[in-house]
């Protein structure tokens, strides 16, 4: 794909990161020039967008997003997915490996990069399975994925846990080769049997089976001991407890090389959603409690947790509109991320928009090591992977009128802030005017044959 | 009250109308005709997701007696098992103009759904859903607990005399056993609580929920002392599932005969306790495991006649539920 047939841009009075507020010139592809309101060199033929009042971010980079394709086109495509993706701010995703087939080989890995690319919404990056089938048994190629067209650098078995302790070390040691990285799903298996919400107040009263916090903590206190002592970065899915985040900060104080992750759901609802036995608030791992909430904005806010990932997990009607512990774990989350970090942390005054900026993009790029293109600073001569945000809009989540195929948000109905009104995929608009551009037909890497 | 799903739910007033129409629907279960006009022309359907003859026999009986067309639905599976889903289940029923729906439910929490999910307009009626809520059948041992000991305080009611009227303030019930399980235990510290009477719960510590400290009541891991200083008016045992104690690392406590040593209620144990006390169990029993069969057979042993309440009770659930109010109504 080139970038010469699409039209320069200016953003009119943009606050770069929150800051003051300039003209962005995006031309080529990359940041021409950042100006003084009316002090810009506009080149022809360039489309003006008045962008006063607007937050200027790099583009949003989610390490956890469920495509579901193959298999589970239903519930998502790659297609449909990262068109939910743009509308949610971001210029790259990783595609999560549990699809069926699952990406535990180089042809599948290579497939979802591909359908990444002729979608064009996004910069799809997959994630290869640690183990076979997710099987947890043996390693998968790592090797042949991180060698592939793909060239993956995050691995995990996510929606399962690496449990086996040998096999853990073996993948932490093994990924080393290729500067990858381990992403853990923690979750001890024996303890979490049959598990369906937090375990604590509310599943003893509603009588759901508990998912309790020690069989999180317990596998990253494990893995952060086994990065230490073989030397390999971990990374760590989608912590939940404020045992997580005192572990996390323990190991990073001893100098491990550890990252972690919390979703958005994670900083703003609770277990007591389950009382309404509504399976849209069924998630793995589980809503926590109000404390547990107040300890990961602590440790976002402190730099304990390195990123927001949404860990967005599109399901059929079918797989929600049935009993809870029936039901599928999981819930929507691309085009409600940014919207949730802003009430929890920017609004509160626990992360400013740089903060944003590193958590959502530049960092979670550096993990997924993405970052030569992506998660960049928003500068002179930097790559156009851009967001532009209206923060003081309010909007109601309505789960129909979303791009993902699916319509399992758990903010149905509620109001949030923050809208996003233009995402930018080197230099070309994906959003528009807050609503998802059709991307030109990619016609070089399409060919004729279909 | 459009549903009952939980006794969480149930205000004081509400709970003693319950226990009071069952004591007018028992009475009329001595006549030589046992059968009422009452819901003549509603429809009960009992929905069973879950075996359990004796709890689908019960609300049979109750709603025949009240003259509802009854029709029974097995409807065992799920949508896990590819069966037919709970929505399309309701959905049929509601296209067959069920008034009432008695739903019980291995998942937790699906009685819930069905009343709230907006596929139904019938009352529901919990009858049992996963380890949650079991209302009707705390409401009749709360039947059965008053009527033995209600408002008295501490002495056996004299014959003919039901309480009705009376909560059950200062009794005390111990509940033992399975309560990590247990929607037995569950609804009856709820309804229990609500009616003025203290609880304990005694239970190996592993068969205790993480999180039972926020429930209103004691708890304690020692059966022995609870009776011989708690001196409880009332004793409910459990039913202790045999998968409990399978499992290998996974079992609930090491073998059936420790938990019968420390958790069954034997003769010796019987001779513990206060002389009115009454021995209690929600069926079917497990002689010689949670309890002996002398204590299972002795007088104290209420056992059968939680059974007949039980008609009464559901009687007056299905006939609150249905025609709404007691006023003025003559049985």
């Amino acid at each position: 794909m080139t970038t010469t047939s699409v039209p320069p841009v200016v953003l009119r009075g943009a606050r770069p990161l929150g800051g003051e507020a300039a003209d962005v010139v995006l031309a080529d592809g990359v940041i021409r020039e950042i100006a003084a309101p009316g002090a810009a060199a506009v080149p022809e033929g360039a489309v003006e967008i008045a962008a006063d009042g607007h937050v200027l971010l790099p583009g949003l980079v989610d390490l956890h997003t469920h495509l579901r394709e193959p298999g589970r086109e239903d519930a998502e495509t790659v297609a449909s997915g990262t068109r939910a993706a743009a509308a949610g701010g971001f210029t790259a995703v990783h595609a999560m490996a549990n699809t069926s087939p699952v990406a535990d080989t180089a042809g599948v890995v290579e497939q979802v990069w591909r359908l990444g690319q002729e979608a064009g919404w996004v910069d799809v990056h997959p994630v290869g399975a640690v183990t076979v089938g997710l099987d947890g048994e043996r390693l998968a190629e790592l090797g042949a994925m991180a060698d592939s067209a793909a060239r993956v650098r995050v691995f995990s078995d996510d929606g399962r846990c690496v449990h086996d302790p040998i096999l853990m070390r073996r993948a932490l040691e093994y990924v080393k080769a290729f500067d990858g990285v381990v992403a853990q799903h923690a979750q001890e298996p024996r303890l979490t049997e049959g598990a369906q919400m937090n375990e604590g107040v509310v599943s003893a009263e509603i009588g759901l089976a508990g998912w309790p916090a020690v069989a999180e903590e317990a596998i990253i206190a494990r893995d952060v001991l086994l990065a230490e002592h073989v030397g390999s970065r971990l990374h760590v899915c989608h912590l939940s407890t404020a045992g997580s985040v005192e572990i996390v900060r323990w190991a990073k104080g001893r100098g491990i090389d550890v990252t972690a992750e919390v979703t958005p759901h994670h900083l703003i609802l609770t277990d007591e959603l389950a009382r309404t036995y509504d399976p849209t608030f069924k998630v793995n791992p589980p809503l926590r409690t109000a404390a547990d909430v107040e300890a990961v904005r602590a440790g976002l806010a402190d730099g304990t947790i390195d990123i927001v990932a949404t860990d967005h997990a599109p399901h059929t009607r079918e797989d929600k509109d049935c009993e809870w512990g029936a039901a599928a774990f999981g819930m929507t989350g691309l085009e409600t991320a940014l919207s949730v970090v802003q009430a929890t942390m920017v609004d509160a005054g626990r992360l400013t928009w740089a903060d944003v900026a590193r958590v959502m993009s530049a960092n979670p790029a550096r993990i997924g090591r993405i970052d030569g293109t992506q998660g960049r600073p928003v500068a002179v001569g930097e790559p156009a992977n851009l967001t532009l945000v209206d923060p003081s809009a309010t909007r109601t989540v309505d789960g129909a009128a979303q791009a993902t195929a699916s319509g399992n948000t758990p903010f149905a109905g509620r109001e949030l802030p923050g809208r996003v009104v233009a995402t930018f995929l080197r230099g070309r608009a994906t959003v528009a005017d807050g609503a998802p551009v059709a991307a030109p037909a990619p016609a070089a890497a399409r060919g004729g044959v279909r | 009250m459009r549903h009952l799903l939980s006794t969480a739910d149930l205000a004081k007033d509400e709970a003693i109308e319950l226990l009071d129409t069952a004591a007018q629907m028992a009475a009329t279960q001595s006549r030589e005709i046992k059968k009422l006009p009452t819901l003549r022309g509603r429809t009960v359907v009992n929905l069973f997701f879950e075996d359990s003859t004796r709890t689908r026999i019960s609300f049979e009986t109750a709603a025949k007696r009240l003259s509802a067309d009854v029709i029974n639905f097995s409807a065992k599976g799920s949508s896990v098992s590819k069966g037919e889903s709970l929505k399309d289940t309701a959905l049929t029923l509601h296209a067959m103009g069920a008034d009432a729906v008695v739903v019980r439910h291995w998942a937790s929490g699906a009685p819930y759904q069905l009343a709230h999910a907006g596929w139904l307009d019938a009352a529901v009626l919990n009858a049992g859903d996963g380890t949650h809520m079991h209302p009707t059948q705390a409401l009749l041992d709360a039947y059965t607990i008053r009527r033995h000991l209600g408002g008295r305080g501490g002495g056996l009611r004299r014959g003919g005399d039901d309480g009705v009227g009376a909560d059950l303030a200062g009794l005390r019930v111990a509940i033992v056993g399975d309560v990590l399980h247990s929607r037995v235990a569950r609804a009856n510290v709820r309804l229990l609580r609500t009616l003025g009477a203290e609880v304990t719960l005694v239970a190996p510590p592993t068969l205790l929920p993480v999180g039972v400290e926020s429930w209103p009541c004691r708890t304690s891991y020692d059966l022995d002392a609870t009776l011989a200083d708690w001196q409880p008016d009332a004793v409910m045992m459990l039913r202790v599932q045999r998968e409990r104690m399978s499992g290998g690392a996974g079992a609930f406590f090491p073998s059936p005969l420790e938990y019968t040593r420390y958790f069954g209620l034997d003769a010796r144990r019987l001779a513990v306790l206060p002389p009115h006390s009454i021995v209690m169990h929600p069926g079917p029993m497990n002689r010689g495991l949670e309890i002996s069969a002398e204590a299972a057979d002795s007088e104290r042993a209420v056992i059968v006649e939680q059974v007949a309440n039980g008609v009464a009770v559901r009687m007056a659930a299905l006939y609150l539920l249905l025609s709404g109010t007691t006023e003025g109504t003559a049985l």
